[in-house]
């Protein structure tokens, strides 16, 4: 059967789709995490919410950066452990199309997932149910953004055996533009500001990185597999 | 006409150019950061809102500026390394990453310095501190994914192409931080930068910016030496090079 290059993509995402459905463990492990981390902030620093709110968008960004690298790890891992990405690569598609693919569907159940989890989060710290809309949309355009850093950073470490601690490393200096812009949004949006200059940025950096980092990631994985 | 292009390719041809450029870079560097230091220590006039405390400048701006000079200096190397498959070109970027890296830890801690009289603390999050210790964490990543690879070729390949995503996002990430700033309306803080410097201030930075790229050619030459010949140990030139 002769497929074409959306034919595969579609393909390899409703293949990761139905992978990640088949595990929900591993489907909500990182969202635990970040209602955990968001927890402890409350816990560590004060109770008084009017306190919390100041630096719930901090604290919310903080951890939805955190929970996304959680996951990045096994972007690629399991899939180059037992050949499949080799086979892939191998498929006649290009190994973009694959990394494209991949990468959409990882941001569709981490990403996407934490932005439908994400007013739980803000109720939790205080954060008016007005500012929740400039939240997810911050929220939504900076997990898009962070999966395509991830994806350089898991396609660079995807061939090391303790490569976790390092993809942190190498993501999180890259992801801190969208820490100041995302939060930024977030905090405008509380304190009734327009919130339009952060979200463009945002906005900006995702197309920039959407355009960009698919082949960085796979020229990436050119090095590592080969 | 193009062959001392391609003799840059060749192991042999880099160590003794690299031997033979160390001690010259060196010696001016020596002449530039004496002048520089000498005239803006001692005979440049203290500043008049800072003081004597501004004299740090003479080694905070070199520092900062060749922090940024030698990732780009490291991120090219790799690409062309990447591109053209020039495996000194891997060297180059191996051996500029940890002066680079240097300079960056220096500019850091002579900007604390300088804040401790200034701002009455070490660390504020000065917009230009703040990127500047971003970029040190850029070089740590690049640093450590070069050495976690077994095979030390891949660890080149791997750092290369994070260097070269990390030249794109530098820009990105220093005026993110700027703007980050006057979001939040921080505390306003004295910057460095002052619009008119008198030239016997001025001078004597120019000459230090100057001395200090010849000190990174100079320890970037020493270090490229040791690079080449520890990629190239099996090599018979290498014995010959260091029996001789």
């Amino acid at each position: 059967m002769k497929v074409g290059a959306w034919g595969a993509m579609i393909l390899v995402v409703r293949r990761e789709l139905c992978l990640s459905f088949r595990r929900p463990d591993q489907l909500l492990q990182p969202l635990v995490f970040f209602l955990i981390v968001t927890t402890l902030f409350p816990l560590g620093l004060t109770l008084q919410l009017s306190l919390l709110r100041d630096m719930a968008p901090g604290v919310l960004w903080v951890a939805a950066l955190l929970s996304s690298l959680l996951s990045l790890d096994s972007l690629f891992k399991s899939d180059a452990d037992d050949g499949t990405l080799e086979q892939l690569a191998l498929c006649g598609q290009g190994l973009t199309v694959i990394v494209v693919a991949k990468t959409f569907a990882h941001w569709l159940v981490s990403g996407a997932a934490l932005v439908l989890v994400s007013p739980v989060v803000a109720t939790a710290l205080g954060i008016p149910v007005g500012a929740f809309s400039i939240m997810m949309l911050s929220l939504g355009l900076g997990t898009l953004t962070l999966s395509w850093l991830g994806a350089i950073g898991a396609a660079l470490t995807v061939g090391l055996r303790r490569g976790n601690v390092l993809l942190s490393l190498i993501v999180l200096p890259l992801a801190m533009p969208l820490l100041i812009f995302g939060a930024g949004a977030t905090d405008r949006a509380i304190s009734g500001v327009s919130p339009a200059g952060a979200l463009y940025f945002l906005a900006a950096l995702c197309v920039f990185t959407c355009t960009l980092a698919p082949f960085a990631a796979t020229v990436a994985l050119r090095i590592t597999l080969e | 006409m193009w062959t001392w292009f391609y003799k840059l390719a060749s192991p042999p041809h880099v160590y003794t150019a690299a031997a033979a450029l160390a001690p010259w870079f060196l010696g001016l560097a020596a002449i530039g950061i004496g002048y520089g230091l000498v005239a803006g220590l001692v005979f440049a006039p203290p500043d008049y809102q800072q003081g004597d405390a501004f004299r740090i400048i003479y080694v905070h701006a070199p520092s900062a500026w060749m922090s940024l000079f030698a990732y780009t200096t490291m991120a090219v190397a790799g690409a062309i390394a990447l591109i053209w498959r020039i495996k000194m070109g891997h060297a180059v970027a191996a051996a500029s990453a940890p002066i680079g890296a240097s300079f960056t830890l220096l500019a850091l801690v002579t900007g604390s310095l300088w804040g401790r009289p200034m701002w009455g603390t070490y660390w504020a999050w000065d917009p230009r501190l703040t990127s500047e210790l971003i970029l040190l964490f850029l070089y740590a990543g690049v640093m450590s994914l070069r050495s976690a690879f077994e095979d030390p070729a891949r660890g080149d390949r791997a750092a290369a192409l994070l260097g070269v995503v990390g030249l794109v996002n530098v820009p990105i990430i220093h005026y993110s931080v700027l703007w980050w700033n006057s979001l939040h309306q921080g505390a306003t803080v004295a910057k460095l930068g002052r619009p008119s410097m008198p030239g016997s201030m001025l001078w004597p930075l120019l000459s230090m910016l100057l001395g200090f790229m010849l000190f990174y050619g100079a320890v970037l030459c020493t270090r490229l030496q040791g690079e080449v010949l520890n990629r190239e140990r099996q090599a018979k030139w290498v014995r010959e090079a260091i029996q001789s």
